[in-house]
């Protein structure tokens, strides 16, 4: 198991060197490259502009200069904002929460219900009820998240007046019931196309387990149908929903970034938005390398987390 | 004695396919719904009697349904047929030439990375590893920001994120295929590796290549979506189905068809090309099961 670890961990970091190169090289093709911001504001001459290049190392080769970028990340230094000059890392966990939220909230709905969902197709298969689920899941699938949130305001506030359409809390309040309110409309939307996700993966698995050996045998034995699907069928066809979790993420974290634009909700993906529009380049990197290192370690705690949990895994 | 004449019909391959792709009623209904919005893009604008860039500021927010327009004008009394037509021909250009593209650059690494196999091959699918890590929206937005926003550079920038599927599904066939009968009859041969890996071993996996391209047809599409929806795919006054709705979330009230309309295009081409694309994999390749 140790070694299992061990393995995992050094390709994880194999893969966040290749990741921060890739960050590094988008990072550099900025227009003006990282001195953009001060290019950009006409208040330096041509003369400043080469001496500060040399104070920040910038006329060193690149690969120098990439392994002096990649130790800052990795020691927590990743830049200064180009619009306030706060700390990059400090301006991302700031707006973590609320995204963090967000996502949590979609997640334990696509679980729940796209577990639901996906063990009741399985177990009536071709029936109505898993035709209809087969097919709404792909038309979940194909529909622009972004649009369905529009829908659904038009529908939820502006139709029916039910739901509010946008922001985290309405200013001056911030009651519970209020955040409450104000998360249903985004968390639903972007619940949309994980719960498809999950219900087809969870279908898949279901059939997979209950055509078993071990089902045959539990069968033989006269146990009861119900203890037979979920003592020896659920239980084992849960455990590579795990890896679903992991494989997930980008998906997820995507699909906030779409959810909190449109409901405006003060997240990490509004903030790249805003970013994006302020030209704020070490934000919009740092972003960009925080979501892909995020999906990095999710996708190898669910990897750690699988081989914990089935023990075959660990071989190989 | 009489011999029972128990006669087999022999099928060839494509009409064997042809037939469990007929019985796929959904995956039928999508490629006539495909088929439809191509055509409604080529040839209806030249029906139309509106330009789908001509401004006429007295007729603006008709509803649909109301006099001339059948699906309403924009803001700026565009008339909306006309736009989703021409932005039709935009979105659908930029799904299929985005999907060559990033089908060329997948097939290619893919094909390397599953023939030679080692350190090759490890470096390959790392690369793609690590590029999967990036959430797409992510990526394709930080790079959209770093150029210039236009037609060419939105294509290029989805097929650079769009690639890295295709390059996992063609490794693995071209792994498994290496190994097989006539892959080492080409080597005995004297075949060069680059014959092999794109004559012999490429088009045997035509068809998860082909289930492949036709989803990533519909991700094009859905990815042009969001980047002109946030203003950094096709710049106005060009209509694409992602900038219509670009301004739509300020007028919902007002004019929900505005947000409406071309969300519906969105959704019937991405879900039409799903389903083909799912009635493609169980017709072409019935041992293929993905969920």
């Amino acid at each position: 198991m140790a070694r299992y670890v061990v393995n995992r961990l050094a390709q994880a970091f194999m893969l966040l060197v290749i990741v921060s190169a890739i960050g590094f090289a988008i990072l550099h093709m900025a227009p003006g490259g990282p001195l953009s911001q001060f290019a950009v504001s006409g208040q330096m001459t041509q003369d400043d502009l080469d001496r500060v290049t040399k104070q920040l190392g910038l006329d060193r080769p690149l690969p120098i200069q990439y392994l002096d970028w990649f130790g800052r990340m990795l020691k927590g230094d990743w830049g200064k904002s180009y619009r306030d000059g706060e700390a990059v890392l400090s301006v991302i966990s700031s707006h973590l929460g609320a995204t963090l939220e967000l996502m949590a909230t979609a997640t334990i709905i696509a679980v729940l219900l796209g577990c639901w969902i996906g063990i009741l197709g399985a177990l009536r298969r071709y029936s109505l009820f898993d035709t209809l689920a087969t097919v709404g899941a792909m038309i979940a699938l194909s529909i622009p998240t972004f649009w369905f949130g529009l829908v659904t305001i038009y529908v939820f506030s502006v139709k029916l007046g039910w739901l509010p359409a946008g922001n985290r809390q309405t200013v001056g309040d911030g009651s519970f019931l209020d955040l409450l309110h104000h998360l249903i409309a985004p968390a639903l939307v972007l619940a949309l196309v994980e719960t498809a996700m999950w219900g087809r993966f969870m279908r898949s698995s279901m059939l997979e387990v209950i055509s078993q050996d071990y089902i045959r045998t539990a069968r033989a034995k006269g146990l009861p149908e119900w203890r037979i699907l979920t003592v020896h069928g659920l239980r084992n066809a849960l455990l590579p929903m795990i890896t679903v979790a992991g494989l997930q993420f980008p998906t997820l974290l995507g699909g906030a970034l779409v959810a909190e634009t449109v409901f405006t909700w003060p997240g990490m993906g509004r903030l790249f938005l805003d970013s994006i529009g302020y030209r704020d380049y070490p934000v919009v990197m740092g972003i960009l390398m925080f979501s892909a290192t995020m999906v990095l370690i999710g996708s190898l705690l669910a990897d750690i987390l699988y081989a914990v949990v089935d023990p075959r895994i660990r071989v190989g | 004695m009489a011999t029972a004449s128990l006669s087999t019909v022999q099928l060839a391959p494509g009409q064997a396919a042809w037939r469990r792709f007929r019985r796929h009623r959904l995956a039928l209904a999508g490629a006539v719904i495909i088929l439809v919005l191509v055509l409604g893009s080529a040839i209806g604008p030249y029906l139309l009697p509106f330009d789908d860039t001509y401004i006429d500021i007295m007729k603006r927010f008709a509803p649909p349904l109301s006099g001339a327009h059948i699906l309403g004008t924009d803001e700026l009394g565009r008339d909306v047929l006309a736009r989703l037509m021409m932005g039709g021909r935009v979105s659908l250009s930029i799904g299929i030439v985005a999907m060559v593209m990033a089908m060329a650059v997948g097939i290619v690494v893919g094909a390397f990375a599953g023939f030679y196999g080692g350190v090759v091959g490890a470096v390959l699918m790392r690369l793609v590893d690590a590029v999967l890590c990036f959430p797409t929206i992510f990526l394709l937005l930080a790079l959209a920001a770093l150029t210039e926003p236009g037609l060419v550079t939105t294509t290029i920038l989805i097929a650079a994120t769009a690639w890295m599927a295709v390059a996992r599904v063609v490794e693995a066939q071209v792994r498994s295929l290496r190994e097989r009968e006539f892959a080492v009859a080409a080597l005995a041969f004297g075949s060069s590796n680059l014959r092999i890996m794109f004559r012999e071993l490429v088009p045997n996996a035509i068809a998860p290549i082909v289930v492949s391209a036709t989803l990533n047809v519909a991700k094009a599409i859905l990815l042009e979506s969001y980047v002109s929806y946030l203003g950094y795919g096709i710049q106005p006054p060009a209509a694409s189905w992602g900038n219509m709705l670009n301004n739509a979330q300020i007028y919902l009230t007002s004019a929900p068809w505005l947000a409406i309309v071309p969300g519906v295009a969105i959704t019937l081409a991405v879900t039409s090309l799903n389903f083909l694309g799912d009635g493609l994999r169980d017709a072409l390749d019935p041992r293929m099961n993905i969920p």
